[in-house]
């Protein structure tokens, strides 16, 4: 029965949609909470990702630093260089139009990409899987690499683990508050200016877990960053803005998404999310769970 | 959000006597002054630069002004214009080289095709309003990328190639560079003549309304969405116009045309030249043009350059050359 076969294919794609699914999650997270605070879409957040995959990559080769260390200090630096162009360019530009924010952080996205061109040449590089989660698990249906059971799982954790700190922690609270009404928390005692640099921060340093995660995937690429933002600008139409859950959920949901066009009409993969995004904006203009236009 | 954001009026001309300066045209003297100035350097110019080059120029000044007509004067941010621009430059060539169309009628298809693609997406974009609207018009600009990629209409990597420049109205053969290039000198002349009389007709003085403030524009009558709409569309035909000219110049339309970058770099020429004036598509492409042609031989270079004048501009000189200088002379150009 080819049908069988065709149940197979859609549920193993499924499966491996999901993996880009997380890297949706994680980016469009990030997002997520950079916009709320700041009020900035940081089309730099791609370039970020891709900085991710490349330090771990520089790592590797000149220091022997190998994909669990890579996975901590590459988000670490990334971390590092975010409090240093919050501080040096995006600060300035809080009280002007908002579309400043975005040419600002597009011309910042450019400039690394050409830089990272500069030294490490066009082409993409390769990263390998680290020995410990080499090989593949038969779940039955679909034979899964062990490094992208690896990806979703620890991806999604990342995930909820954000989703947590934010909801249900003090310092999520202050975050919430902060993005409600900055003005009457700076007035309760607290630092807002040193929150909003550290958000941003946190934030680019989350999308470079996620280039990390996503170095032995696809290779360390200069162009990785900017192809994977549209992407996720898209998702984040579709999510809405103002939903940390909803960015989590609708970045899983177009990875399954992807994943299911792959099997059934692989022409129509690259541009799936993107008629997803059309079908969402005519039928609910807010997004999915979007609280305004 | 961290404070009340200032509306976009920063980006607005000093305001001005404008109403009592005669005018003629939508032409102060200052700008007639302006205008006779470009018109003189476009008439001098092939003496000294390579009339390839300076069509170039004047295919984005067109492309260019249909940008700011949009972001400067109706306050709408696309990040998606490579989708018209795109587009226009693909339905030119494939009229000039696969159905033989003359050259006007296949830049007429072009832009036709370009303004009913900008109708669709304006109509799906204008469901959301300022970050959302960029976001969008860059996803929708990035799927006719890969649709590009994969309908064999377009010739994939291959692009449409060998359009012929044919006889404009059968009669003036644009084979020869100086034919071609007379014919683009009067085209760009008039479009921005024409932008000028836009931008200060009363449509204009409405766009500019919905721009500084779209409610109070709304409590007024004025059917926001409505102009909008209109104001997207004419600016997508416009591209497609622009993209359409320049497939006949180099002869070719490839996914060049219709990638990413081309919608970076119509928003960076706007930048440096200024939003919201008249001048500023016209000096922001001969500088940014001018940097690109002589720093592509050094590829990633380029990349690294254009994203620091961004930063640069944004930073520091955010109102563009010639805001800078309209300023100065308290007259808006």
């Amino acid at each position: 029965m080819p049908f069988d076969l065709n149940v197979n294919l859609l549920i193993s794609q499924m499966v491996l949609g999901l993996v880009n699914g997380v890297f949706y999650a994680i980016l469009s997270l990030g997002l997520a909470i950079i916009f709320g605070l700041l009020g900035v879409i940081n089309f730099a957040h791609g370039v970020f990702f891709m900085l991710g995959a490349f330090i771990a990559y520089m790592l590797l080769e000149t220091m022997g630093i190998g994909y669990w260390g890579g996975l901590v200090i590459a988000p670490l630096i990334v971390g590092l260089i975010g409090i240093a162009v919050e501080i040096l360019l995006i600060r300035h530009l809080y009280k002007l139009d908002h579309l400043y924010g975005l040419l600002l952080t597009l011309g910042l996205a450019l400039a690394i990409e050409g830089l990272i061109r500069i030294v490490f040449g066009q082409q993409g590089l390769p990263y390998a899987i680290p020995p410990s989660l080499r090989g593949a698990v038969n779940l039955g249906f679909m034979v899964l690499p062990l490094y992208r059971a690896w990806v979703v799982v620890a991806g999604i954790l990342l995930c909820v683990l954000t989703w947590i700190v934010i909801e249900w922690t003090p310092l999520g609270a202050k975050l919430r508050a902060a993005t409600d009404n900055p003005a009457m928390v700076q007035a309760f005692g607290i630092n807002v200016p040193v929150m909003l640099t550290l958000t941003y921060a946190a934030g680019v340093a989350l999308a470079a877990v996620g280039g990390v995660m996503a170095a032995p995937i696809m290779s360390v690429d200069p162009a990785m960053g900017t192809n994977v933002v549209i992407v996720v600008f898209a998702v984040v139409v579709i999510g809405g803005m103002g939903s940390i859950l909803g960015s989590i959920l609708t970045g899983l949901g177009l990875g399954l998404l992807e994943g299911m066009t792959k099997a059934i009409f692989p022409e129509a993969s690259s541009t799936v999310i993107f008629v997803a995004m059309v079908a969402v904006l005519i039928m609910r203009p807010r997004g999915l769970f979007g609280k305004t236009a | 959000m961290t404070s009340p954001a200032t509306k976009p009026q920063d980006r607005e001309a000093p305001r001005m006597t404008e109403r009592t300066t005669p005018q003629f045209l939508g032409f102060t003297p200052a700008r007639a002054a302006f205008f006779l100035v470009f018109a003189a350097v476009v008439a001098l110019s092939p003496l000294v630069l390579y009339p390839i080059f300076l069509m170039k120029i004047y295919c984005f000044i067109i492309f260019a002004c249909a940008y700011n007509l949009l972001l400067g004067y109706t306050g709408l941010m696309s990040f998606g214009h490579a989708a018209f621009f795109g587009a226009g430059a693909y339905l030119c060539g494939h009229a000039a080289a696969r159905w033989g169309l003359s050259p006007e009628l296949a830049v007429l298809s072009g832009t036709v095709f370009a303004g009913l693609l900008g109708l669709v997406f304006g109509w799906i974009a204008i469901r959301r309003q300022g970050l959302s609207f960029a976001m969008i018009t860059l996803a929708l600009a990035q799927m006719m990328y890969f649709i590009a990629l994969k309908v064999p209409f377009t010739g994939g990597e291959d692009g449409i190639q060998g359009v012929p420049r044919g006889h404009l109205f059968g009669i003036i053969d644009l084979s020869s560079n100086t034919a071609l290039y007379w014919t683009l000198a009067v085209i760009v002349l008039a479009v921005v003549a024409l932008y000028n009389r836009i931008v200060h007709s009363p449509f204009g003085q409405v766009l500019r309304a919905i721009r500084n403030n779209p409610e109070r524009a709304r409590s007024l009558g004025v059917n926001v969405d409505r102009f909008k709409l209109v104001s997207f569309v004419i600016s997508a035909a416009m591209s497609g116009f622009a993209a359409s000219l320049k497939t006949v110049v180099f002869g070719i339309a490839s996914l060049t045309d219709i990638s990413v970058n081309v919608s970076t770099e119509v928003v960076l020429i706007n930048l440096v030249g200024g939003i919201g004036t008249i001048f500023g598509p016209v000096a922001g492409s001969y500088i940014i043009l001018s940097l690109e042609h002589f720093l592509s031989p050094y590829g990633p270079w380029l990349l690294l350059i254009q994203g620091l004048v961004f930063i640069m501009f944004v930073l520091v000189f955010r109102q563009g050359v010639v805001g800078g200088l309209q300023k100065k002379l308290k007259s808006h150009l």
